[in-house]
């Protein structure tokens, strides 16, 4: 049992034992099955280091990877384009290693990398404060959600949850939900007609924009209809596409929460991901997360600091408003060089190529016989993400066409297995002319 | 450490003086002291009802968030405004500007279950 790494000693560890009155170290293991506690790994003999690079390569060259095939994949993990300098800077080993920001006077550094990248975000929303980041979208915009409810000052119970939000988000709403006496009523309607809903115990309408299946519904109109019963309107946004349309803020929202994975983060097989959040100036003193705010010190200098500290975990404890939340530190770093990258205008080129081959792909594919663009009511307006109505279920066009190097987007099955007729298809900056062209090609031949 | 002689006190350090038929409600000097600078104070709306010890509003300050409780029954009928803007009123003057909030009572023996100054004094002695 003597380790390098473990600095206790024989004798220590007899001490401990005979202190609680344990005979052995095995016996602390009493209450695990016998059978579960020791198994027996049956693991081929060790590998030298270059053998098992060698290995490992060959496994991992049996995936499909984004940049080696025609990626038309989404659905909540988005394959953009990360310029050179993301990585080179965030990988930098005072960024890399820092963690918890808490004393200024040893980290301006990180501190004004999270002031920047939430002034950059609040600009992009359209928001008056944006926090630190959270875990990611999903559980951003349960604590969005919680926020809203904690803003009511427990006088209004009720939320009403547009039904094309992701269903996984949907998923971390309930769970994060269920210990509070809320009613979480899902309504299968775009944001305008759901928020019409709202009542004198609406807290909150949760709106996407983009929907999960890609619609862009009326949020102006939703936020005039969630504010005439005085619900909140939180809406779950795209953040590249904010760099192209209108603002979820300048359109009326009061909370933003987004999934900011497509800020210079990579997809890494969903994680880690980059949780954003955004507010109105009222609403600050019942955001969670940490706050970076600038300041001057006893000099007079500009220096930033960790701001309107009282809200949280660590003073206000049980009573903050969560105590389930990090600052995704490296992704929100990301997202910053990110954002500082592109700047506005680049973030705009990137949403209008998003946009303009989305289309290009949904022309292509609407005149493929037996296909169709968008739910039954046609396509309506729609960003990088759209429905397509298969003749053939969705699921076997993808096996088909991802044995040719073309992935063309998740079947709707996945989720709701009734849709077996309906792929949902991404289209990003990084689909080339002739990568679209070989989607719609690819869907016809594997079709008929 | 101020005790003001005409109020009275919960052991939680806020506290109640008569003011007409109403208790102008605050906390103590002891109280704002050991919280330091006030930064945020947020109190429940004037109409809401409130029973003897619950919650009326939190205080925060640059090292605690702290909860204030009602020191007796009844319905809030005015939050100071002026702490919005200025909510180091409450360090500057506890007992007359820096006020938190006025009580229609609905009990009027809860009064007389309060800690007086010299019981309150004591009890701040025993921290």
């Amino acid at each position: 049992m003597n380790s390098p790494y473990i600095a206790a000693t024989d004798a220590d560890r007899a001490a401990m034992l005979e202190r609680i009155g344990v005979g052995s170290v095995e016996d602390l293991f009493s209450d695990v099955p016998a059978s579960a506690r020791f198994p027996v790994l049956d693991l081929p003999p060790p590998l030298s280091e270059m053998e098992a690079m060698r290995e490992l390569e060959a496994l991992a060259s049996r995936n499909l990877s984004a940049s080696s095939s025609a990626w038309f994949l989404g659905a909540g993990a988005y394959y953009h384009f990360i310029p050179a300098v993301v990585p080179s800077l965030a990988s930098r080993g005072e960024f890399l290693t820092s963690y918890t920001p808490y004393q200024p006077e040893v980290s301006q550094g990180t501190l004004q990398a999270i002031f920047e990248y939430q002034s950059m975000a609040a600009s992009l929303f359209g928001m008056d404060v944006v926090n630190a980041s959270h875990y990611d979208g999903a559980t951003a915009l349960a604590e969005a959600v919680l926020m809203a409810y904690n803003a009511a000052g427990g006088a209004r119970d009720r939320a009403i949850l547009c039904a094309d939000v992701h269903p996984e988000y949907k998923d971390v709403i309930r769970s994060y939900l269920s210990a509070y006496s809320v009613r979480l009523e899902e309504v299968d309607l775009p944001p305008e007609r759901a928020a019409a809903l709202s009542d004198a115990s609406t807290f909150c309408v949760v709106a996407p924009y983009p929907g999960f299946t890609g619609a862009i519904g009326d949020i102006g109109a939703a936020a005039r209809a969630a504010h005439a019963s005085g619900a909140l309107l939180v809406v779950q946004a795209d953040p590249i596409m904010c760099g192209l349309l209108k603002s979820p803020g300048e359109l009326g929202a009061d909370i933003v929460a987004a999934e900011g994975q497509s800020l210079g983060n990579p997809m890494s097989f969903g994680g880690p991901f980059l949780g954003m959040m955004g507010a109105k100036a009222g609403l600050v003193r019942k955001m969670p997360g940490r706050l970076v705010g600038q300041a001057k010190d006893a000099a007079g200098r500009r220096g930033f600091v960790l701001t309107l500290t009282a809200r949280e975990q660590h003073i206000r404890r049980e009573k903050a408003v969560s105590n389930i939340c990090s600052n995704q530190g490296l992704a929100m770093l990301q997202a910053c060089i990110y954002l500082a990258a592109m700047g506005r205008s680049g973030l705009r080129a990137v949403a209008q190529l998003c946009w303009n081959k989305a289309h290009y792909a949904a022309s292509l594919v609407a005149r493929i016989p037996g296909f169709g663009i968008g739910a039954a009511g046609g396509p309506g307006a729609f960003f990088k993400e759209f429905l397509v109505r298969t003749p053939v279920p969705a699921e076997e066009l993808a096996a088909r066409l991802s044995r040719r190097g073309v992935v063309p987007g998740l079947p709707l099955s996945r989720y709701f297995p009734e849709r077996a007729h309906e792929l949902l298809v991404c289209v990003t900056e990084m689909c080339t002319r002739g990568q679209i062209e070989l989607l719609a090609k690819s869907l016809e031949e594997a079709s008929t | 450490m101020k005790i003001d002689p005409n109020c009275r006190y919960r052991s939680s350090h806020e506290y109640a003086r008569k003011d007409g038929g109403e208790i102008v409600v605050g906390i103590s000097d002891h109280a704002q002291e050991a919280l330091g600078d006030i930064v945020f104070v947020e109190m429940a709306e004037p109409g809401k009802k409130v029973a003897q010890g619950e919650p009326l509003g939190v205080i925060e300050s640059v090292k605690a968030a702290s909860d204030i409780y009602a020191p007796v029954s009844g319905t809030i009928a005015a939050v100071n405004p002026a702490l919005q803007g200025d909510p180091a009123l409450v360090n500057k003057d506890c007992y007359g500007a820096g006020w938190l909030l006025r009580l229609s009572p609905s009990d009027p023996a809860e009064w007389d279950g309060l800690l007086d100054a010299a019981a309150y004094e004591k009890e701040c002695g025993k921290e």
